[in-house]
């Protein structure tokens, strides 16, 4: 049997590692799409919106 | 102001998704900065208000299981009212609204599982007992995994939006039952004290800290809702400009 203090610290622990996991995942997800979106102009692929205009807005 | 502001003077005026990402921007830096201001004093008044007589030090596992827990069912009402946006308004960001929150309502499910187990076993005796609470939360995570892989699995964002929308409505069904099980079945967990007609039963001790925390959990699940929209209207504008590059491509040759 474990201390209480154990499952204490397992549950903040699992928590911590639940959300900030989360957090990195949307951060590393929102990068590669702004990578890829800016590969995709530099080819020279735009937006029929954004031609219309001065350019891409982000 | 011309036609083309990106001003949002209206709740219709975010509709338009170039609005919305010039939104995110603006807002996305204030919203991390109070989340981790609340949930750095949620955790100080965690770790320093009093245990309770009976239940000791476990009782601290209260303050990250019980937001987890409200944040389950918000999320998944929030998915809800987007279905409703898809199907009823049309609303062009409703669809994304919804994929965006899935993963993150399937986290906070799958955190209140898991620290609700940690909290049982020293307290009630048994890591998970099949209960009205335990078990409709559980069939909660399913539907989640189940939105995810339906909408993983189908890859125009047009048609899967409705079938989508419909199964979201349809599993709403699953939120009074989990909010009432308490109430209408003999369930081990206990029932509600925090937000009850009579007031909280709960001491003031204990609601500090953990309302301090409810806040801290939901201005983070707002924080990563509108990252995770933001990062959807990009992937599906890669899409679209893949699939415009190669049609040019193809008429080229």
């Amino acid at each position: 049997m474990m201390s209480h203090a154990a499952y204490v610290f397992a549950s903040y622990g699992i928590a911590t590692l639940t959300v900030v996991g989360l957090c990195l995942w949307v951060i590393a997800d929102g990068r590669a799409r702004q990578r890829e979106l800016r590969e995709l102009e530099a080819s020279g692929v735009r937006r029929r919106s954004a031609e219309a205009t001065t350019g891409e807005p982000r | 102001m011309s036609e083309n502001s990106l001003a949002i003077r209206k709740f219709s005026d975010l509709a338009n998704p170039t609005r919305f990402l010039a939104l995110a921007d603006r807002v996305l830096p204030w919203f991390a900065a109070l989340t981790a201001l609340f949930f750095v004093v949620g955790l100080w008044l965690s770790f320093t208000t009093e245990g309770d007589y009976q239940q000791g030090e476990t009782v601290r596992i209260m303050y990250v299981h019980v937001p987890a827990a409200w944040l389950s069912m918000m999320c998944y009402s929030v998915m809800a009212l987007a279905a409703l946006g898809t199907l009823v308004w049309r609303h062009p960001l409703a669809d994304v609204s919804s994929r965006a929150a899935a993963p993150i309502g399937a986290c906070f499910t799958f955190l209140a599982l898991v620290t609700g187990s940690l909290w049982g076993k020293p307290m009630w005796g048994a890591w998970w007992v099949w209960d009205a609470r335990l078990t409709s939360v559980f069939v909660l995570f399913l539907m989640y995994l189940g939105l995810m892989a339906l909408n993983r699995a189908m890859d125009d964002p047009a048609r899967s939006s409705r079938v989508s929308a419909v199964l979201v409505l349809v599993g709403f069904v699953n939120i009074p039952i989990i909010k009432f099980s308490v109430e209408w079945w003999n369930t081990l967990h206990q029932p509600a004290s925090v937000l009850r007609l009579d007031g909280p039963t709960i001491d003031p001790e204990f609601l500090r800290p953990l309302v301090v925390m409810a806040i801290a959990f939901t201005l983070l699940f707002f924080t990563l809702h509108i990252a995770a929209m933001r990062n959807e209207i990009w992937r599906r504008r890669v899409t679209s400009l893949r699939r415009l590059a190669a049609r040019s491509a193809g008429r080229e040759a």
